[in-house]
This record gives C-alpha cells, structure tokens and sequence, in this order.
C-alpha cells in the first residue's frame, strides 16, 4: 500500500513536466506579450529599445529552451519563479488563495454528495415515480444550465431582490459569502452524482446477488444496508473522484463572477497580463491536485472492492 | 401417510396487458411436493420452470405476475401472503438455489457473512454469534478449510465451491423445502455430480423436500422420485420416475427421451432425431394438448 502510493505519487513527476513543458510552449507562440501589456496593451507603438529593456529584465529575452531549462531547474528547488506583476514569489501568490479555492471545492462538493447522493437514491428506489421524474429533470437542467448562469441568478434572487447574503467578495471566509458561490459551484457536480447514483442503484438492485439476498428473506431496508449500500459506492467513488479533482480548475468563471479570492481568478487575471510565472504556477497546482485525487480514489476503491488489488 | 408439503393449484403467470387478456407463461400449473420428497420439473428453457418456482418464492420481476393460483404451505397460501410473513418464509422454511454461482453471491461481501446473514436474519442471532455458525455450515457441505473460507471473497473461490456455499446458505436454517434452479447447469461434469450427491445427502438428513429444476434428463434421471414435465407454460407429464423414463405416454416426453444422443450411435442419428423432435411435436394438435398426470404411487 505504501509502496503503491509512492509509486504513484513518483508517476505524477512525468505529468506535471508535460504540462508545465506544454504551458511554456502554449505562451511563447500566443499573440501579446507581458511587455505589451504592461505598455497599455499594445494600443500606442512601443519603442523597441523599451520592449528590449523589458524582456531584458525578465529574462524574456534568453531563447526558449534556455527559459525552459532555468524554469525546471527552478522547479526541482519548489521555487516557481517570481510574479511579473507583483515581484512577489509565485509560491507565496498561490499559498494565499489555495485556501480559500479549496474552502470553496470542498464545500460545492460537499453539497454535491449530501444532497446528490441520497437524492439519487431516492429517485431509484421507485423508478418512474413523481419524485423520481422530479429528480431527473432537475438533474438534467443541473447539468445543463450554464454556471455563470445560475450565479447571476442567486446573486440576483438571494443578493439583490431578498438582501439574504452578500453577492460577492470573500468577507474574511465568513459562511455567508461562500453559500452563493458553493451553490453555484456544486450544482452540476449534485446532478452529476443524483444521475450517477440513480443508475448505480438501479444496477445494482437489478443484479443476482439482490436476488439472492431477496430470497434469503432480507427486509428490503436489510437488503439496502447489506448487499447494496457498498456496492453502489464503487460506482459513485468515480464520480465523486473526477469531480472533486477537475472542481479546482472549473472553478474559475465562478471565482471570477463571485470576486473569489481563489486559485481561478489569480489565473484569470495573470492570463490576462501575460503574468507567465503566475499562470504556470496555478495551473501546475490544479494539475497536481487532479493528480493527487486520482490516487486517493484509487486507494479508496481497493479499501471498498475486494476484487481490486493495488499493485 | 400425512399431506403433502406443498400444494400447488392451478398456478398461472402472465404478463398483464392492458388491450386485452394477459400474455400467459405459465398455465395451469398442479402438482404437489410431498414432505422430504425430490420433486422434478424438467423442460426445455422458456418452458416455464423458473418462473414458476420464483412465483412460490414471490420473486418473480416486473413484469411478471401471478395471475391465478394457489400454494398451500402449512395450511397457508403463499401466492396469498403478505410480504412480511413470506419474508420469514424464505430462506428459512423454504430456501432457494439459482444457476448462476458466479453472480448470485454479493461479490463484495465475505463468504461468511453472506452465510451468517441467514442466522441473523431467522435465529435472531447476533453477527458474532453468528460466523462460528457460518464456519459450522461450511463444513457441513465439504468445503475444505471452511474457517479460511468464511474469510474469503466469492472471486476467490471456483465455481463448484461458491454452489457449496449457496448450499451452505440454503440449508442454514434446515429448511422444510430447497428450490433448486438449475443448480449444476453452470458446473462441469465432475463438479456437477459432487453438487447432485451433496443436494441429496443433505437433503436426506435434514428431511428436507427439493423442488429440483432442471432441463437435463440425466440429472433427473438421477435424482428424483417424481418427475413433471413442462412445455409451453403446461405441465404435460406427471409421473413417477421411474415410469416416465421406461414409458412415457406425452408424445412430448417421447420425443425429448428418444432425442437423447447414445453410445455408439452415429452422432449423425442423433442430429437427425433432435432435428426431428420440433417436427414431431406439433404444438398445437389436441394430442399435445392432452396430459398425462397420474397421481401418486402410480404402477410402474
């Protein structure tokens, strides 16, 4: 198991130099530079001896495999590089946000797997009925309704016409300012997993076992907690795994519409500049915590499925 | 001698059709298990067999329904029963067997609890009471290193062994009736005959009656004292044994007897023969139609 781990974790190296190697390439043949930007956007002629100084004093002058090479060697160190903007090392940007860009995954997930899952599990004990209908086309309005979307929609009912909680900002991780945007974010992962789970059990009632376990003479709540429960978690565990990883990266728009101080919106905006170090530096975290569940969900489907061994 | 165990009377399942009379399975079905007894039903698949015996257990799916009929167990209908009470029927006075042992145990459950189940479930037990029962069972059906067994997960164990367990789970309770469904169909040979012989001596000592489904006549052969045959949802046949193997009467049962391929034959005849059988049996002339059921303890 401990082996396992540290094979998998030594995996991810290989990963995260592909994407960073893929990063440096996207940015040095997209149009606009940080020296354009930080001119006024490249709306005035620059006079070259100054764009010169500029990539002089950022090293954006060196070729790119040479800025690859230093960049990487940097990367062994945990040393990300230093802000264009800010002068600020990249690692101390990305330590004040990972927090409250965590606070607001976990708690769109936690949403997500509270209300999702048992009402999944609710629709599939009787298929076809109100509540089961009821559950399935908020599940597919969930899943198709655009985020920004349904944001703008409780900001506007919740904020502006109630004056209930605020429509953004991060008000000192108060719990009032992350409902909202939690709402918003946990929304499509909630339908997700109330489809995922309605499925699942369905599979899952419909296989022999539960004949089996029927014929034994199992009360059908017996039945539930003994032959179904667990075997419907091997489903939903993927789900919930691809969910919880690709969170971070999709929370960007919400952190965006919401004035979220999380990982999302530094990318947003150092995108914007041609903060380079800085898109790199979140963009490598996002990756490494995609990476990082992935594993977990690995490891918990081998603690539920007897039939999985970690080799 | 005392009545019969169960007694089955004019058992019907269909489909129910809202434009019309419902689609029929099975019709008409009568026959009783007398206490102790190897009853069994042979006929080709779709005939009506299983769905005839998960009707007893009230395990038929949607959309298959019971339509008409009775089944007297201890003086109580079961086709007739609430859930409740049926709940305290199955797997403990009348337990049931399926083909398929590779997927009718819970493959994320421990063999052991699988069977201590059966103890909680009607004995009251506790679980930790429970498992030492389990182990007790397994060794009751010849598996070997029944305390590591119980540890086990069903992929780890062979087909042959996981029908033991499901024998074990069956006869738990010492059930007054075992459903076997097609119990050795998934086995091979040699297995299949170890699985017979261990249905039988459990059965014996226990007293236990078996309702043993089956559509190889070998097995039959082998096994039962009385034996129904079934086509179409109709029970044709209803003999003893060992008169319905020496001279069958339905043109049906002919047909399926003479159908079996013999040593030394060509195995072109007995092509010709199989090909023959559809032919031979026109299913709707009044001669199908008729049935030959004796009553018990028939002269050979």
């Amino acid at each position: 198991m401990g082996r396992y781990i540290l094979r998998r974790l030594l995996q991810m190296i290989p990963t995260l130099l592909a994407v960073a190697a893929l990063i440096f390439l996207i940015f040095s043949v997209l149009p606009g530079s940080f020296a354009g930007t930080m001119t006024g956007g490249g709306r005035r002629a620059l006079s070259p001896e100054l764009v010169a100084q500029i990539n002089a004093q950022f090293g954006l002058d060196k070729p790119l495999p040479v800025r690859f090479w230093d960049y990487l060697v940097r990367l062994v160190q945990f040393d990300l590089g230093t802000s264009f903007r800010t002068r600020e090392p990249v690692v101390d940007l990305i330590a004040a946000r990972i927090w409250p860009s965590l606070q607001l995954a976990l708690s769109a997930m936690a949403l997500a797997v509270t209300v999702g899952i048992p009402l999944g599990f609710l629709a599939a004990m009787r298929p076809g009925s109100l509540l089961d209908s009821i559950t399935m086309i908020f599940a597919v309005s969930g899943l198709s309704m655009p985020q920004f979307w349904l944001g703008l929609l409780l900001m506007y009912v919740f904020a502006l016409q109630l004056g209930w909680l605020p429509s953004f900002g991060y008000g000192g991780g108060q719990l009032r300012n992350l409902i909202l945007p939690a709402i918003a974010l946990g929304f499509a992962p909630l339908a997700l997993l109330a489809r995922t789970t309605r499925a699942g059990v369905l599979e899952v009632m419909g296989s022999d076992h539960i004949r089996t376990a029927m014929a034994k003479g199992a009360s059908p709540s017996q039945m539930i907690r003994w032959h179904v429960l667990r075997n419907v978690m091997v489903l939903i565990v993927t789900t919930m795994g691809l969910q919880i990883g690709s969170l971070l990266g999709q929370a960007l728009v919400i952190e965006k519409l919401f004035s979220w101080p999380g990982l999302g919106s530094l990318m947003v905006d150092s995108v914007a500049i041609r903060d380079i170090p800085v898109v790199q530096g979140t963009i490598l975290v996002i990756v490494l915590w995609f990476l990082v569940i992935n594993v977990l969900v690995d490891v918990i489907y081998a603690a539920i499925d007897p039939r999985i061994s970690l080799r | 001698m005392s009545g019969p165990l169960l007694d089955i009377r004019g058992l019907t399942i269909g489909i129910p059709n809202r434009n019309g009379p419902p689609v029929q399975i099975v019709r008409d079905l009568s026959f009783d298990i007398m206490p102790g007894e190897i009853f069994g039903l042979v006929g080709e698949s779709g005939s009506g067999k299983s769905a005839s015996a998960l009707a007893l257990m009230g395990l038929n799916r949607r959309p298959l329904t019971t339509l008409k009929g009775q089944a007297f167990y201890g003086g109580q209908d079961l086709l007739a029963m609430s859930r409740r009470s049926m709940r305290k029927l199955r797997g403990n006075r009348i337990s049931m067997i399926f083909q398929e042992p590779m997927t009718a145990l819970n493959p994320l459950a421990r063999i052991g609890s699988q069977i201590a189940e059966m103890f909680v479930l009607h004995r009251g037990l506790s679980w930790s009471d429970a498992r030492p029962k389990a182990v007790e069972a397994l060794a009751a059906v010849q598996v070997p290193d029944p305390e590591g067994r119980a540890r086990a997960y069903p992929h780890q164990l062979s087909g042959g062994l996981r029908q033991r367990v499901m024998i074990a789970m069956a006869m738990a309770c010492r059930p007054d009736l075992l459903i076997a469904d097609e119990p050795t169909t998934a086995l091979d040979v040699t297995v299949q005959a170890e699985v017979l012989r261990l249905i039988r001596e459990l059965c014996e000592r226990e007293g236990t009656a078996v309702l043993l489904i089956s559509h190889d006549l070998g097995v039959i052969a082998q096994m039962c004292q009385r034996v129904g045959v079934m086509a179409n949802g109709r029970l044709l046949e209803l003999r003893d044994a060992k008169a319905l193997f020496t001279d069958p009467r339905h043109p049906y049962t002919q047909g399926l007897l003479a159908a079996l391929p013999r040593l030394g034959s060509r195995a072109v005849e007995g092509r010709h023969r199989l090909a023959d059988l559809d032919m031979a049996i026109d299913r709707d002339a009044p001669d199908f139609a008729k049935t030959y059921l004796r009553p018990r303890g028939e002269a050979a």
